[in-house]
């Protein structure tokens, strides 16, 4: 057939002609079916209903397989609905339902059709007509066709009723007040004879109660839940019911008592699984406090996780991750499944079971564990692998790194993460890196040798998802390279030739991080040679920043002079070899000469670090790998390495003459190298601090100072600063606006200062390393609101106000068992101490010695079995010895509930969150039976109100009884009590 | 509520797609391909269930069940329990396999319509009302039987394609 060009204009292709000859692709499919559309669209016109028809049936095809828009069709859609013959209608149907939605303006001409069709008296026109209103009923449709849904939600055919029970679901969503008119049928329909009726009814009561953000509402209906529970044996049912208890047990405690039995007794006696799990679930998430019907989910959780379906492994172990949170202890007695599940094949079973672990992570075996982990991450395929250095992350990293104590260990354990060849959390490491780096001082030494080692090995430049824990480990290098062994061996790190594999924000910061280490050097060899004294850098740096001040201004103009001429002169030298890629090569190759020079030459002075010769190296160094750089087409390293060029040319010459003459020959006055050195060290030593979240909320907000509600002019404001700053001129001291830009701009942050783009390059380079970020992205760009980095009080937490931080972390160290470190938890700096912490982890994990647990997960994950049975043995022990102290406690607190609720039911024990819900419950109780009452009579004034219904209304008002009178009644339901 | 049903084979060929909230038709293919290309990524016997966050949004799960060269997919949420969606495909697939006696991938592909008359019958607005396969036959069978005697009264070959079935 689809050889005839002449048959295919005479005779319309069916659907089935369609899709064979998509199938045949003689012509390829696309094109095939762009001839296809071509017919569809001349054939859709034609007024014959038949040729109609087909042509939407293709084209509904065409949209549903292929995605071929056919929204240009809805006016064809409603005229084959109407069709009075019921093959066309359903195609017609079934078309509106695929195509139609909110944005169809034709929606509006199908009410009258709708109402038609919902009036039939062949049931699976109704049938049709629901269907496609349950996909695509807009506020109108709903408003509109309520009284003929109203009417077949008792309609005597089950067909028809239950459908229409489920379409009221989507009605209540587009049209909620069609709730008055309809919510008693709907109740009605729960207690149908029919299932089917029953199971939409539950259905769309497990809907309702999900979605409403107040699922307080459906607690008078508890009653008929309750016997739905007790009396149906359907398993569908019974599931839903169970879904719509999990909402509300936990708004009504008394509730959980009734229902406990019940679903215990479903759990024990069902056979099918899925309802079984359904128990268990509810169990785990809102009985955990009944604690024979834990034991009793838990036996069956133990059930499952032995199974050899790995739905079922799935599921059981998802339960007691559930469960986790409550209780331990189950883990605990799993934890030989648990830790076997690592090593399954099933990725499900696998992250299910690192959750598992990760939750009996303690301060006590947290370093064990993820040594284990992180080795068994090595072996993992790369999925799963980040999944776990992605959980020791998150767990160590959690409430400021509350479970770790010692961090020179979590540093080096950081390094490692970042060596493995899989490793994709580059961006969590590289924040954790700068992170501590600014909490813990402790571990800072640590922190820049595990940093010096990820600097120094090219291998690492060579993968793009490490760049982020290099950009890091340059920063951390560069801002505490008073801790470095070698700051040349770091120098030659930071510029080594492989660093052109790097994206170039993060090549700028690798050469700001070697400004960094270029000032260290040089002012440390100027205090050795005396030329700086200490103190006096004390002096300047604490007691006169405002001395510092009025320096730099001087200082300003020169270095603009001076940078200016460089310009200049880098510009001639440099542009012909960026062109030239042969001889920035050569240029690459002496670099590394230098390099291979330079190292052999540190070593050899280990002794006396710095010395004449080594600084004139260090120089030349930085101006052979920088040179190419001042050329590049990247604004921000082009930037970067101008400020340092531009800084060595302010001083080189100068520095020559002192670098021959005798130590201590110097006075400050009389030389402004040392002045400027000493100027960027201070600029530099300057301790940068985490910021408050809630910083921003602390600053004042001057008098007379108008802010506008609406901010959307902020983005033109906003757009010259967001440019990279390629056009300004360059100044050689970013560092500067370090140091002022809390007191200077702040207050007079519009000024076009000179040294506005120090503050931004400041801005940029702390936006590399975002931490210290408040949430709001305006804030963050627009530089000058920028917050202090160093708030005043901030800045005496850090020196002074150190004690009020150790008396925290001793509180919280206080709690546990003093660990067996020999080394005290060093001080982290935590801030927003009283915004919400989430709830420590470790309390769960209290005096559980699960020291055997990362032997066993040894034993499991590295291969190294000795005697697997006696570390499986081990744990069932301890547990039931656990078991007996979670006893004790719920004794203990369920003696104090009694106190508590007064009322004599002893309620089994309740956590303290747990009784705070119920007392705030006790406010609302009084409130939500009058909100019902108030739906109540709204409904009756409608009853009133719409004659036609009235006389159905009033035989069915017997039936209305029970959920009247609970209704009015001002503690709920009877059976409660 | 049920989210989604799908069924395509085991070269990511959609074969039957039902959303129950709206999709614009690239929206839809486009969750397809993504749908394919988590379940072909997935090894035999490991568990049918897969997270589907990433795909159809926060609290969303996938189920597939693996039949010959079909991927029988239902997306759903929290309020459907993982192992009676199991269930559901399996009730889904039985029914299919009454309807047109061991059904294969072609009569899938050539019943366009009546998958949807099934599916239908089954899942009605994102909620299940029907799980017995001999019910839904049952209902499946008037309406064909339905279609076919509206289709015969007018057989007067109005239409030229009328002509050919005779």
């Amino acid at each position: 057939m689809s050889a005839s060009s002449i048959m295919e204009s005479l005779f319309q292709r069916s659907l089935d002609d369609l899709i064979k000859g998509i199938r045949l692709q003689l012509i390829g499919e696309s094109k095939f079916i762009t001839k296809a559309m071509e017919e569809i669209r001349r054939e859709i016109k034609t007024t014959d209903s038949q040729t109609k028809a087909v042509a939407l049936e293709k084209l509904t095809y065409l949209n549903s397989i292929h995605g071929i828009d056919m929204s240009w069709a809805a006016f064809h859609v409603v005229e084959v609905m109407s069709s009075s013959r019921f093959a066309h209608k359903k195609i017609g149907y079934l078309a509106a339902s695929q195509s139609f939605n909110e944005g169809t303006d034709v929606i509006l001409l199908i009410t009258n059709q709708l109402r038609k069709d919902l009036t039939s008296t062949n049931e699976f026109e109704v049938g049709l007509a629901l269907e496609c209103l349950s996909v695509i009923a807009t506020t109108d449709l709903a408003r509109d066709l309520t009284p003929e849904i109203f009417t077949l939600l008792s309609s005597s055919k089950t067909f028809v009723r239950k459908k229409a029970v489920a379409v009221i679901l989507r009605i209540f969503v587009k049209y909620p007040d069609a709730v008055k008119v309809s919510f008693k049928r709907l109740v009605e329909n729960l207690e149908n004879s029919d299932p089917h009726v029953m199971s939409a009814a539950v259905g769309v009561f497990c809907e309702l109660a999900s979605k409403d953000p107040d699922p307080r509402l459906y607690l008078p209906l508890a009653p008929e839940f309750y016997r739905i529970l007790v009396d149906c044996k359907n398993n569908w049912i019974l599931i839903k019911v169970l879904k719509i208890f999990a909402k509300l047990l936990p708004l009504e405690p008394r509730l959980a008592k009734r229902v406990v039995d019940p679903i215990c007794e479903h759990m024990r006696r069902t056979g099918a699984k899925s309802l079984m799990f359904e128990c268990i679930r509810t169990v785990v998430t809102t009985l955990t406090d009944y604690e024979s019907a834990v034991k009793l989910a838990v036996e069956k959780i133990r059930e499952l996780l032995v199974d050899d379906d790995p739905n079922l492994k799935y599921l059981g172990l998802q339960a007691l991750s559930i469960l986790g949170a409550k209780h331990l202890w189950p883990v605990l007695e799993n934890k030989d499944v648990v830790i076997n599940s690592l090593s399954d094949a099933d990725p499900n079973i696998k992250l299910e079971a690192l959750h598992l672990v990760m939750g009996m992570v303690s301060e006590t075996n947290v370093a064990e564990i993820s040594r284990v982990l992180v080795n068994y991450a090595l072996k993992s395929e790369p999925q799963f692998c980040n999944e776990i250095l992605g959980s020791i992350l998150s767990t160590c990293g959690r409430n400021f790194y509350e479970i770790v104590v010692d961090f020179d260990w979590y540093v080096s354990l950081l390094g490692e993460m970042s060596r493995n060849p899989h490793c994709q959390k580059g961006e969590e490491i590289e924040s954790q890196f700068v992170d501590i780096g600014l909490r813990v001082k402790d571990a800072r030494p640590e922190l820049v040798r595990v940093a010096r080692d990820l600097l120094i090995d090219p291998a690492l430049l060579g993968n793009p998802f490490l760049h982020r824990i290099l950009a890091a480990s340059a920063w951390v290098s560069g801002e505490y390279v008073e801790f470095s062994k070698n700051p040349f061996e770091l120098m030659e790190a930071l510029l080594q030739p492989r660093t052109s594999l790097l994206p170039p924000l993060i090549r700028a910061v690798y050469i700001h991080s070697a400004f960094k280490v270029l000032v260290f050097c040089l002012h440390s060899y100027l205090v050795q040679r005396e030329v700086i004294h200490p103190s006096s850098v004390d002096d300047l740096a604490t007691g006169m920043p405002d001395l510092g001040f009025g320096i730099k201004c001087v200082e300003v103009s020169d270095i603009a002079k001076c940078q200016s001429a460089a310009d200049c002169g880098h510009d001639d030298e440099f542009n012909p070899r960026v062109s030239d890629i042969s001889v920035e090569d050569s240029t690459m190759e002496t670099t590394r000469d230098i390099t291979v020079h330079e190292a052999s030459s540190s070593v050899s002075l280990q002794k006396e670090p710095f010395t004449h010769e080594s600084i004139l190296n260090l120089l030349n160094l930085v101006k052979m790998a920088l040179g190419p750089h001042s050329g590049t087409d990247e604004v921000e390293v082009q930037d970067r390495a101008q400020n340092v060029l531009g800084f060595i040319k302010m001083i080189e010459q100068e520095l020559h003459g002192l670098l021959g003459e005798e130590k201590g020959n110097f006075e400050i006055g009389e030389h402004k190298v040392p002045k400027i050195i000493e100027l960027m060290y201070n600029a530099f030593s300057k301790e940068l601090g985490p910021v408050s979240v809630s910083a921003q909320e602390r600053v004042p907000i001057p008098d007379g100072l108008m802010l506008k509600e609406d901010l959307s002019d902020l983005d033109n404001m906003c757009a010259d600063v967001l440019k990279p700053p390629s056009s300004s001129f360059t100044t050689g001291n970013p560092q500067f606006g370090e140091r002022e830009g809390d007191s200077f701009f702040n207050l007079h942050g519009k000024e076009p200062e000179p040294s506005t783009e120090s503050t931004l390059l400041l801005a940029q380079h702390r936006k590399q390393h975002g931490l210290y970020y408040l949430p709001s992205d305006k804030n963050e760009t627009v530089s000058n609101d920028y917050p202090p980095a160093n708030e005043p009080p901030l800045l005496s937490n850090l020196v002074d106000g150190t004690q009020d931080l150790m008396k925290l972390t001793e509180q919280s160290l206080a709690s546990k068992k003093k660990s067996n470190h020999a080394k005290p938890r060093p001080v982290v700096v935590k801030l927003d101490e009283g915004d919400e912490l989430p709830v420590s982890a470790t309390k769960l994990t209290k005096e559980s010695k699960d020291d055997s647990l990362s032997g066993a997960l040894r034993d499991i994950l590295l291969g190294d079995k000795v005697n697997p049975m006696s570390s499986q043995r081990q744990p069932s022990d301890k547990s039931s010895g656990k078991r007996e102290k979670e006893a004790l406690v719920d004794s203990g607190y369920a003696s104090r509930s009694k106190q508590n609720l007064g009322d004599a039911q002893p309620s089994h024990g309740s956590s303290s969150s747990r009784r705070s819900k119920h007392r705030s419950h006790g406010k609302e109780k009084q409130r939500s039976p009058r909100r019902n009452n108030e739906g109540k009579e709204d409904t009756q004034k409608d009853k009133k109100k719409g004659s036609h219904h009235h006389r159905r209304h009033k035989t069915r008002q017997r039936a209305d009884g029970p959920p009247n009178v609970i209704s009015q009644t001002p503690v709920i339901p009877d059976f409660l009590l | 509520m049920i989210r989604a049903v799908m069924v395509m084979n085991t070269q990511g060929k959609p074969r039957l797609a039902k959303f129950y909230d709206f999709q614009p038709p690239e929206k839809q293919q486009e969750l397809i391909r993504s749908v394919y290309g988590v379940l072909c990524s997935r090894a035999e016997n490991v568990s049918n269930f897969v997270q589907a966050d990433a795909i159809f949004g926060p609290d969303t799960l996938m189920v597939y069940k693996h039949y010959a060269t079909l991927y029988f997919v239902f997306v759903f949420d929290s309020s459907e329990n993982e192992l009676a969606m199991l269930d559901l495909i399996q009730v889904f697939v039985e029914t299919l396999d009454k309807c047109f006696k061991n059904v294969c991938e072609l009569d899938i592909v050539f019943n366009f319509s009546k998958m949807h008359t099934i599916l239908d019958e089954i899942i009605f607005g994102g909620q299940v009302l029907e799980t017995i396969s001999a019910e839904v036959m049952k209902a499946v069978d008037e309406i064909t039987k339905l279609e076919k005697a509206s289709n015969a009264v007018t057989l007067v070959p109005k239409s030229v394609s009328g002509w050919q079935s005779r």
